[in-house]
């Protein structure tokens, strides 16, 4: 099957620093509205780090640094009724979903006011209402599971599509194969993003795969399949919305390799003494999602440097109040961690055997 | 020369109630589910036009539609994360597993997915994991297992296993309806078990998880155990008698979670206690049935807690092989007495 390139990334003919593509349905104001998540993913994330930084973090701080218009280009592509499940550097896409700063805040916190009252890290929660379901840490499971929503989606009438990230590493798993598979086999309108950023924690691609693009996997499963240029939010706006008119439309599911780069390690412990020299700043430099992004807004006079300080601003603000909100939840009370196992109706909670009591 | 003829498909809906195997008795409860909720469904390989590997969704195909009882390809995990996606939007699925034994390919995703999704977000995964397990039937390491160990350590999964035709259809029907996920173990040597024929009320009945069964009432000592393992208690107890040991023997249903006043009250009663199960000692669910009651009974024994067990192999595939490796009755008759007598 041929893979379709329509989206790859060019190298830039004249010199000139990359931007975006030209070609696009999108109207001034949608554009300004994907400028505004890329600059609100980063600048969640870097919250993050500070709070880490202050001991105000219980765990890890996964970055999404450099490869941010991939979750935020593709997500943006769906309706409200659609559902996404991301990867731990898929913010990007959560918050496009809707879900709120403050929640991100509250849940890396580890705080009882988060969507998972503390018993959850980082973005591994949910919110149906929204079409957003979280991932858990074991790579590849989530398509299955995806397979399930559209499923029970497609029985229930509904025309819902859904996206699943996956990466270059969580395509090695079986879960991965067994997902697609099925849902190659019941046509079900799932589009799968690869995010290739080149690294999974510290193992480059060609240690996870024979392959050299992650699109020629889609063909054993005879799923089409294109490659985009994830650092182009625009193109992978246009991209995803390609695939999702042809799944919603009875054509099964599709596969998006995103080409792009991971700039941070696997968690901000991780001290990238695996990458070659250079290599970081190299795309730090010339290719980075939000640098192109405001480029092109310039380029094609969408937005003045003004309009688009007043964006990051806006964006600020919102993080600032958010964060002050997620910072003056209380910690859970100690007693809930029995609850909530079963529904508590039918099963009590656990508690400690009564012999240990008194 | 022999005719060869080709097996009449039974597509026909099961009678509701009357004279049921246990197979029947599930197939008659999950038919009977699908009619009442439009949110059931079943998947798993096999299930559709041939109706499982042992008919247990014989027909369904026919009556409820592809949309309904989907077949899939052999990929365990695709089965049980497509029953959780499925619950998290409100359908419940009645998953199958060929024979149990393959439960360990889709075991990441029970334990961590389906397990785990209240606790961590509040989202509810209704749906039964089903299938047939257990050994003495001459099937061999890779389709003999008794696989309740592996799940009873991971908190959010409910398990059963019924004995008896009643129970068996009382007990899908309430997995079904739980709003949690249920692996559910149909012992396959009891499937089709005559003896366990018996007459089941035409009226919609549950029978509620989390409480165990007095299969047997008696006074001198105790056999918690489950499974086709109740039989073999029940016919050892009936030999005892004749020696004048009353046996009780209690039959869990629910492996998961355990009937604690249930075993506690039993004990109580005899003071003296074997755990009987088909699965390896080691490991065992009689270990931690041995440990609830030393830590809330101790003082009510008259002897140890005897555990009697598989032995700590695969399950053997010829005959003298697997027998010896599974409790027999000759077991639980000389194991009672020398607890009789302790």
């Amino acid at each position: 099957m041929r893979i379709s390139t329509k989206f790859a990334p060019r190298k830039s003919t004249d010199g000139q620093p990359l931007s975006c593509i030209t070609e696009t349905t999108l109207k001034p104001e949608q554009m300004l509205e994907l400028y505004r998540h890329l600059k609100l993913t980063r600048l969640v994330e870097e919250r993050l780090v500070n709070l880490a930084k202050q001991s105000k973090v219980v765990g890890g701080v996964f970055r999404s640094l450099g490869q941010e218009a991939t979750a935020v280009g593709s997500a943006y592509a769906l309706g409200p009724g659609d559902f996404i499940t991301p990867l731990i550097r898929d913010l990007g896409a959560v918050l496009v979903k809707g879900i709120r700063p403050r929640e991100i805040f509250a849940q890396y916190m580890a705080k009882a006011w988060g969507p998972s009252g503390g018993r959850d890290l980082n973005i591994h929660f949910g919110d149906m209402e929204k079409g957003f379901i979280g991932p858990i840490s074991h790579l590849g499971d989530m398509i299955p599971v995806m397979t399930g929503v559209l499923l029970a989606a497609g029985m229930q009438k509904k025309k819902t599509v859904a996206i699943a990230y996956i990466g270059d590493g969580g395509m090695s798993t079986g879960a991965f194969h067994e997902g697609i598979n099925f849902a190659a086999v019941q046509k079900l309108p799932l589009i799968v993003i690869a995010e290739h950023n080149q690294y999974a924690y510290s193992t480059p691609t060609n240690l996870q795969t024979a392959v050299n693009d992650l699109a020629e996997k889609a063909a054993g499963y005879a799923v089409p399949a294109s490659i985009v240029d994830g650092n182009d939010v625009i193109a992978c706006y246009e991209v995803t919305k390609r695939a999702a008119e042809f799944a919603r439309g009875g054509g099964g599911p599709v596969l998006i390799e995103a080409k792009t780069y991971r700039r941070r390690g696997h968690a901000e412990h991780d001290d990238q003494r695996y990458v070659p020299a250079g290599e970081i700043e190299w795309w730090e430099k010339n290719n980075d999602p939000i640098d192109r992004c405001e480029r092109y807004l310039l380029e094609q006079n969408v937005a003045t440097k003004e309009k688009l300080e007043e964006i990051t601003a806006d964006v600020l603000r919102e993080i600032e109040e958010d964060c002050a909100w997620a910072e003056s939840s209380p910690m859970p009370e100690a007693e809930q961690a029995a609850y909530g196992v079963f529904d508590n109706d039918i099963v009590p909670p656990s508690f400690r055997p009564e012999v240990l009591k008194n | 020369m022999a005719t060869a003829t080709k097996k009449e498909h039974k597509s026909a809906r099961p009678e509701r109630g009357g004279q049921a195997t246990l197979i029947e008795a599930i197939r008659q409860g999950i038919w009977e589910e699908m009619e009442r909720d439009p949110t059931v469904f079943v998947i798993g390989e096999d299930v559709g036009a041939y109706g499982g590997a042992f008919k247990v969704t014989d027909g369904l195909i026919d009556e409820f539609g592809k949309g309904r009882v989907i077949d899939t390809p052999i990929s365990e995990a695709a089965i049980v994360g497509a029953a959780c996606g499925a619950g998290l939007m409100g359908m419940k699925a009645v998953a199958e597993f060929q024979f149990i034994d393959f439960i360990s390919a889709g075991f990441d995703l029970l334990t961590n997915y389906a397990a785990k999704s209240r606790y961590r977000w509040g989202a509810n995964i209704p749906a039964v994991f089903r299938g047939p397990c257990g050994s003495g039937v001459r099937s061999g390491p890779f389709h003999s297992l008794n696989a309740e160990s592996f799940f009873l350590n991971t908190a959010g999964l409910k398990i059963v296993e019924p004995s008896t035709a009643y129970d068996a259809k009382g007990l899908i029907k309430a997995a079904i309806r739980d709003p949690d996920p249920v692996i559910y173990f149909e012992h396959k040597k009891l499937y089709r078990l005559p003896r366990l024929r018996e007459e089941l009320p035409a009226d919609d009945y549950i029978v509620e998880i989390g409480k165990a069964r007095l299969a047997r009432e008696g006074r001198d000592l105790s056999i918690i155990t489950f499974g086709a393992m109740v039989l073999t208690a029940l016919d050892a107890a009936e030999d005892l008698e004749k020696e004048g040991l009353d046996v009780e023997v209690i039959d869990l249903r629910t492996l998961a979670p355990l009937d604690r006043p249930g075993i506690l009250a039993s004990v109580k009663k005899t003071n003296r206690v074997m755990v009987l199960h088909e699965a390896s000692r080691t490991g065992g669910i009689g270990g931690e049935i041995a440990a609830i009651i030393a830590e809330e009974a101790f003082e009510w024994l008259d002897a140890p807690v005897v555990r009697l067990a598989s032995i700590d192999t695969p399950v053997p595939y010829s005959p003298p092989l697997e027998d010896y490796y599974l409790p027999q009755t000759k077991d639980v008759l000389e194991a009672a007495r020398k607890l009789a007598a302790y």
